[in-house]
């Protein structure tokens, strides 16, 4: 009798979707509207540079396109990550993990770099409200990028010492739902920051 | 305890945790920390993962905070009594009705409704418990420690002084120099947490672990409307985190967000912070909808008149909810397309709450009334919260609304709708389930008093700011002045000194619920099993339930399912007639008892994690390295966290379990 009202280890629910599942998407529903909080205050203020640079002059759109189509890729072996661990493949899970892990960090990374040119090229924190919403939106988002890669690491440590609490597949998948999430969020924050003159 | 052995009918299986068990320890380390597997004591509490408890401890920290938030505003009402009122001075009284907000909507009704769906929500649907239970005691963590922080500033060199909505620019570091406001972002950045965690929480329990047969339209009401608030949350939350951090940065970092030197607009902060207010008002009020659509019911001896008009009426409130925040922003010079559509998106939310006045006034309708406090209080609501939303509804048309903006008028509104909405309901919730989760009835005649003196109290205290608030006398004015006061009947004088005396009477009335809640715990009595001949499923257990809820899961055919099975209908005289006691259905419920059910186990990340928080924000007032310390923290508790299994491997707890027999998992997760 009990076990149809219980959901043993999420494969049993009302819906069909696995607690930690549909808990994931709820979190990135909440997210969009945090991202869409931050975007809207950049949009505002985008075209406010009472001092220092506008944005004209800082973007560098061919660097930052590079760096996009890297984080882009991160999906695709995001993707492969999902599916080697679907077929239970240890080691091709751990390697997909690993290169998903490397290309957001090289995003990362062009992320810092860009901050540095634009921080000597006089666009600081609290230059301009250009400034200080466009760190903070970008920031937000390369912070989330951050989280994602140490819950990479993680994962594949912990993958490798055989401790991944519940079914091994689907904690890779919930991270890949996160992955493609903030990548999906840098396609609108590319485009409407990057791409859009002011 | 994580497995609850229960002997099978006709078997003599001994109970595992029979007292001469042997010690429990855990066999594996995570991180430095072993499972605490403490059932009794302090432990117990600090460490669980148990809805019922986790409900019973924000519901206590409600009512501390709601205590606090009461005496703040008493100390209003004393400098507003007389004129050049000498109380409090004019720093002192921005904090106190900026702290009174503050306090009484983010620290007492937000988790008090957080208390009664947590305790509630799980029972009502048939589940042993929530979806993620180490989420859920971490959002309880977050709310105390969110708390500490607001509060905190106090004795840091003043608390927050912007008034709730603390709007920028004004909130900004030229305008309140103190770290109040920095201590007030950051503290309610953390309670934030506690609602996004709670939200996602009871979401997920709702569609995911309902007992067999309870289709989304056989839910008890109390769940629906909680559920509507929880995607409200959802929501809502994300969007004042973003202004929270705006200013945060703004003041810690010189972030320019609010600096209108910089060219900055100060509309920025009303739009981000009404986007998640407007919301917010529906968050606060519709769990005690919620909570009367529950007794109303019961002591009318009537099913509830229009249930699925009072499940689409409050999850059009919660659409409609969010296209209205702009009329908080009438006076703020918007122009006449944005006043004129948000005129009309808030003319048109009167009508779900409207349909929802109608079917509980016609659920009373020809009902036996039986009015006990739980039922004083439900009617109560109506009518307060009906004069409420007729004021309300004059804010919606923008020419008059420009006349009250910032008077005392406003404030008599909210107040009817939260006061008269929102906390009668809470109270109404406390005498209806104080048996189920205590096992006694609070004292009916204690409770009397208590409804009366708060019946009276409060029509006295915000009765009288419509004709201040008409007069013109405005809201945060720290001192009022006899020369200005008027003659006659509009006498300011005259109409303060009521508020004040009413706020007196109102204190009385909650002094008499706490002496009830002293009584009632020394009282012998215990409750009977179903004290209030209810219908929901939470009944269908004993007062309090026992750790595992139900001995078995219930299957659900009918809304008002426990009803259903005391009740059937006369074919010949159709009238309900009683076929089982509740003891019965109880029985019942036992003889299929399961024999192995898992609960999930304590453990110790939940409370770690939350106390990095604060200490992550003291480090961003003060030094940066000590956040850096909370960080650290907080990372330490996430890995012991992400680890360690949501419910034990069963040689943690017995050796016996462990030989084949896999139980019953509840939904736990990942949590």
């Amino acid at each position: 009798m009990a076990d149809t009202a219980v959901a043993h280890e999420g494969h049993t629910s009302s819906t069909g979707i696995s607690n930690v599942k549909l808990g994931m998407w709820l979190f990135l529903g909440s997210e969009c509207l945090l991202f869409g909080g931050l975007i809207s205050t950049y949009m505002l203020y985008r075209g406010r540079v009472s001092n220092g640079p506008t944005p004209e002059q800082v973007y560098d759109i061919p660097f930052t396109s590079v760096s996009s189509f890297v984080l882009l890729m991160s999906s695709l072996t995001m993707v492969l990550a999902v599916s080697a661990a679907a077929k239970k493949d240890d080691r091709g899970t751990n390697l997909w993990l690993v290169v998903t892990a490397l290309l957001g960090a090289t995003f990362v990374g062009g992320q810092v770099y860009e901050f540095t040119a634009f921080y000597n090229e006089g666009l600081g924190f609290t230059t301009s409200l250009f400034g200080s919403s466009f760190y903070t939106l970008t920031g937000f988002h390369g912070v989330h990028v951050t989280v994602g890669i140490i819950m990479l690491m993680a994962l594949v440590a912990i993958n490798k010492r055989s401790r991944v609490p519940g079914s091994k597949a689907e904690t890779v998948e919930m991270i890949g739902l996160y992955w493609h999430f903030v990548d999906i969020v840098w396609i609108i924050i590319f485009t409407l920051v990057y791409l859009i003159p002011v | 305890m994580a497995i609850i052995e229960r002997p099978a009918p006709g078997t003599t299986l001994v109970p595992a945790l029979a007292p001469s068990a042997p010690a429990i320890t855990p066999a594996r380390t995570f991180g430095a920390l072993r499972r605490p597997v403490a059932t009794t004591g302090w432990k117990s509490w600090l460490f669980t993962v148990d809805h019922k408890k986790l409900g019973l401890m924000y519901g206590a920290t409600a009512l501390f905070f709601f205590i606090i938030g009461g005496l703040e505003a008493v100390l209003i009402r004393l400098q507003l009594a007389a004129p050049e009122g000498k109380v409090l001075n004019a720093d002192l009284y921005n904090q106190m009705f900026t702290m009174h907000a503050t306090t009484m909507v983010f620290l007492f009704v937000m988790p008090m409704a957080a208390g009664f769906a947590n305790y509630f929500l799980p029972l009502q649907i048939g589940a042993r418990d929530v979806a993620f239970p180490r989420i859920n005691a971490f959002g309880f963590w977050c709310l105390l420690a969110g708390g500490i922080v607001v509060n905190l500033a106090w004795f840091f060199g003043g608390a927050a002084d912007g008034g709730w909505f603390m709007y920028a620019p004004n909130s900004g570091p030229v305008f309140s120099p103190s770290h109040g406001v920095d201590f007030w972002a950051l503290g309610l950045q953390i309670a934030g947490i506690a609602s996004l965690t709670g939200a996602i929480n009871l979401i997920v329990t709702v569609l995911n672990m309902r007992a067999p047969g309870m289709t989304l339209m056989k839910m008890p009401i109390f769940t629906w409307m909680i559920t509507v608030v929880q995607f409200l949350l959802l929501f809502a939350v994300p969007v004042i985190t973003v202004a929270l951090f705006l200013l945060t940065f703004q003041r810690s970092f010189d972030a320019k967000f609010f600096d209108v030197a910089a060219g900055a607009d100060p509309l920025l902060w009303q739009h981000l912070f009404w986007i998640f207010g407007h919301p917010e008002v529906y968050i606060l009020v519709l769990p005690s909808f919620g909570i009367i659509s529950e007794v109303l019911p019961v002591f009318s001896r009537k099913p509830l008149f229009g249930y699925p008009f009072v499940v689409f009426s409050g999850a059009a409130i919660g659409f409609v909810g969010w296209g209205v925040w702009a009329h908080h922003m009438f006076a703020s010079g918007l122009g006449p397309v944005s006043v004129a559509v948000f005129s009309l998106a808030t003319m048109a939310i009167a009508v779900p709450t409207g349909v929802k006045i109608i079917n509980w006034t016609l659920t009373m309708w020809g009902g036996k009334l039986v009015f006990t406090t739980a039922m004083k209080f439900a009617v109560g609501l109506i009518i307060l919260f009906t004069i409420g939303g007729l004021s309300g509804v004059t804010h919606s048309v923008a020419p008059s609304d420009t006349q009250q903006t910032d008077t005392y008028y406003i404030v008599a509104h909210f107040h009817y709708v939260l006061f008269g909405g929102a906390i009668f309901g809470i109270f109404s919730g406390f005498y209806y389930w104080w048996p189920k989760m205590f096992g006694k009835m609070l004292n009916e005649r204690l409770g009397s008093w208590n409804f009366w003196l708060m019946v009276i109290g409060m029509n006295l205290t915000f009765g009288p700011m419509h004709i201040l608030g008409l007069q013109g006398q405005p809201r945060r004015m720290y001192q009022w002045t006899e020369a200005r006061a008027g003659e006659g009947f509009f006498n300011l004088g005259f109409w303060n000194l009521i508020a004040s005396i009413g706020s007196i009477i109102l204190t009385l009335g909650v002094l008499f619920f706490l002496i009830n809640i002293v009584v009632t715990a020394r009282s012998k009595v215990r409750a009977p099993l179903d004290p209030w001949n209810a219908r929901s499923l939470e009944w269908m257990t004993s007062n309090p339930p026992k750790e595992h809820n139900f001995d078995s899961i219930p299957h659900v055919n009918h809304l008002d399912e426990f009803f259903h099975r005391k009740y059937e209908e006369d074919p010949t005289t159709h009238t309900m007639r009683e076929v089982a006691t509740a003891e019965q259905v109880l029985a019942e419920l036992e003889k299929n008892a399961d024999a192995h059910i898992h609960m999930p186990s304590p453990s110790y990340w939940p409370i770690v994690l939350a106390a990095g928080m604060p200490v992550v924000a003291l480090g961003v007032i003060y030094s940066i390295p000590v956040a850096i310390v909370g960080g650290l923290i907080m990372l330490y508790a996430i890995y012991g966290w992400a680890l360690e299994p949501a419910t034990a491997p069963a040689i943690d707890h017995d050796e016996s379990s462990s030989n084949g027999h896999n139980g019953h998992a509840v939904g736990a997760s990942h949590g």
